[in-house]
C-alpha cells in the first residue's frame, strides 16, 4: 500500500542528523555514502535540547525545543539550517487561570503537521500538555481541550506519576491520509485517538498490560513510552510501552503484546521503536534492563537492537559492531530513527553521548561520534 | 531603573544592563519585555510565578513578588540562583 509521498525511496545524497542532548544540540552532515560525518555544533550549548526536528514539508525549517537549567522554556527556529535561529514570539503555555494553573516546564516532543497543513505543528511537553502552531512554530497554543478537561488531567496524574524528569506527552502522530485523525501518548497517561482534528480525543489502550497490582481499566495507569504509525500502512500502530512491545492494526482497538517473542533473558522493554518506511512488518527496538529497581541501562551491560521482520512474530538480535559488554547505557525513547534510503540508514545516541549509525538495516554498526553530552534526541533528515 | 542582566539572559539584551521603568516589579519585568520580546516568559511561568532559579534584588533586597513596588532610582538585579552545586 502506497500512501502519500513519504514512501517513495529517495537518493541518499545529503543526510542530516538531528542530535538534541542535554547540554546542546549537533547537526551532522552525511556525504551521499552514509560514510563520514560532518559536525555542526554545538548550537544552544548549555541549554537542555529536547527534540530538533526538519519541516519534511519544506527540508530546510528547523525547531529545537529547549529550555536551560535557570530559564524556562522555549522554541527555536532556523530557516536556514540552524546558521541563524529566532526564538518563538510564543512558545507553548498553558492556559493562565487564577490559581493552581500549570506552567510548561518543558517542551519535549515535536511533530510537524499534515503535508497539506503547510506551516502546522505540534508539540506535547512536560508536565503533559498538547499545543499547536499554525505559523511554522513562531505562536503556539493550547490544542484541543484535554490540557484543561478534568477527566484527562486525572489521567496525567502530578508530577510524581510521570518519568524521573516529568511527565510526558509525546508521540504525537498525524495520519498522513488525514488531517484530522491524531494520536498521542503519555507517560504516563496511555494512548489516545481523534479522529475530528483533535475537537475530541478517547483513549486506546485495550490489550496493553500495566504494572503489576495496578488496574488496566484506569488509564492513569498506562505508560506508552513511544507510539509510531507505519509510512507504508498507517491502519498499522507499534507501541513500546513500558510493559511490552505491541501492535495495533486498525480499525481494531486491541493491541496484541508481540515483544511476548522476544527472548526472555532480554525482555521487551525498553524506550525507542523505529519503522520501515516502506514495510509495515519491519521495526527495530532497544531493550533494557527492567528487572528489579530498573537500571534503564543495556542488559548485562551488552547493548543491541532488535529486529522483527514479520510485524512481531519473529525477533533478530542486531549487535555487530556494538560493545560486546561492560556498556552501560542505554537509548531514549526519542534518540533512535530511520532514514528512507535503499539500504535503509539506522541511527541511535546514547544515555552516554555517542552516536551509532548502521547502513544496512542494522546488520554493522559503527560510532560516528562519542563525547558528546548524554543524548535525548536523534532524528534522521533529508534537507532541500 | 537600573537592570542588571544575568549572563544567561544577555541573549537578549546584548548587554549586563538595560534601562527598564514601572512601579512594580511585575510592570518593570513587563518593560524589560516590551524592549527585549520574550526575555520575560524565561523568567515568569504563565501563572505568574516566578521560575524556581531566578531571584530578583531591589537595592540588595530580594524581592519575592511580582506586585511588590519598586522605586525609580532603584537598582534591579536578577540573578541565576546558585542551584545544583
Amino acid at each position: 500500500m502506497a500512501v502519500g509521498k513519504n514512501t517513495a525511496t529517495p537518493k541518499p545524497d545529503h543526510t542530516l542528523l538531528l542530535v538534541a542532548t542535554r547540554k546542546g544540540a549537533w547537526l551532522y552532515h552525511g556525504d551521499p555514502a552514509r560514510a563520514t560525518w560532518r559536525a555542526d555544533g554545538p548550537h544552544f550549548l548549555g541549554h537542555i535540547v529536547s527534540h530538533v526536528v526538519l519541516d519534511p514539508r519544506d527540508g530546510r525549517t528547523l525547531l529545537a525545543a529547549a529550555k536551560t537549567g535557570h530559564l524556562g522554556p522555549t522554541i527555536f527556529r532556523s530557516t536556514d539550517l540552524g546558521r541563524s535561529w529566532q526564538e518563538a514570539a510564543q512558545p507553548p503555555a498553558f492556559a493562565t487561570v487564577a490559581a493552581g494553573g500549570r506552567a510548561v516546564d518543558h517542551s519535549f516532543w515535536l511533530t510537524p503537521g499534515h503535508a497539506d497543513e503547510a506551516e502546522v505543528w505540534y508539540a506535547g511537553t512536560s508536565p503533559q500538555g498538547l499545543f499547536r502552531s499554525a505559523d511554522g512554530g513562531v505562536t503556539w497554543a493550547p490544542f484541543s481541550s484535554i490540557n484543561e478537561d478534568p477527566q484527562y488531567r486525572k489521567w496525567m496524574g502530578t508530577v510524581q506519576d510521570g518519568t524521573p524528569d516529568g511527565p510526558k506527552l509525546h508521540s504525537i502522530i498525524v495520519d498522513p491520509r488525514d488531517a484530522a485523525h491524531l494520536y498521542f501518548a503519555m507517560s504516563g497517561g496511555g494512548v489516545h485517538e481523534s479522529t475530528d482534528g483533535g475537537e475530541s480525543f478517547a483513549p486506546i489502550v485495550d490489550g496493553l498490560e500495566v504494572v503489576e497490582g495496578f488496574d488496566r481499566k484506569d488509564i492513569a495507569f498506562h505508560d506508552p513510552h513511544c507510539v509510531r504509525l507505519c509510512p507504508s500502512n498507517p491502519d498499522r500502530l507499534y507501541q513500546q510501552n513500558h510493559c511490552g512491545i505491541y501492535r495495533l492494526d486498525r480499525p481494531s482497538r486491541q493491541w496484541l503484546r508481540i515483544g511476548k517473542n522476544m527472548p526472555q533473558q532480554v525482555g521487551d522493554v525498553g524506550f525507542p521503536l523505529v519503522l520501515h518506511p516502506r514495510d509495515a512488518d519491519t521495526a527495530w527496538v532497544f531493550p533494557m534492563d527492567a528487572t528489579e529497581v530498573w537500571p534503564r541501562t543495556s542488559p548485562d551491560g551488552k547493548p543491541a537492537v532488535y529486529a522483527t521482520r514479520d510485524a512481531g512474530a519473529t525477533w533478530q538480535r542486531l549487535d555487530a559492531g556494538l560493545p560486546a559488554g561492560e556498556a552501560w547505557w542505554t537509548v531514549k525513547r526519542q534518540a533512535m530513527t530511520a532514514d528512507r534510503y535503499d539500504p535503509l540508514g539506522l541511527y541511535f545516541g546514547t544515555t552516554s553521548g555517542e552516536l551509532w549509525a548502521s547502513r544496512d538495516e542494522g546488520k554493522e554498526w559503527r560510532c560516528i561520534a562519542r563525547h558528546l553530552p548524554e543524548i535525548y534526541a536523534v532524528e534522521a533528515a533529508e534537507p532541500a | 531603573m537600573k537592570v542588571l542582566i544575568p549572563s544567561a539572559l544577555r541573549s537578549y539584551t546584548e548587554s549586563a544592563h538595560a534601562e527598564a521603568s514601572g512601579a512594580t516589579l511585575a510592570a518593570v519585568v513587563t518593560d524589560l519585555d516590551r524592549q527585549y520580546p520574550g526575555i520575560r516568559f524565561r523568567m515568569i511561568d504563565e501563572q505568574n510565578r516566578i521560575r524556581r532559579h531566578i531571584r530578583f534584588f531591589v537595592n540588595g533586597e530580594q524581592v519575592r513578588e511580582l506586585a511588590e513596588p519598586v522605586g525609580a532610582g532603584e537598582e534591579l538585579i536578577i540573578v541565576q540562583a546558585l542551584s545544583g552545586g
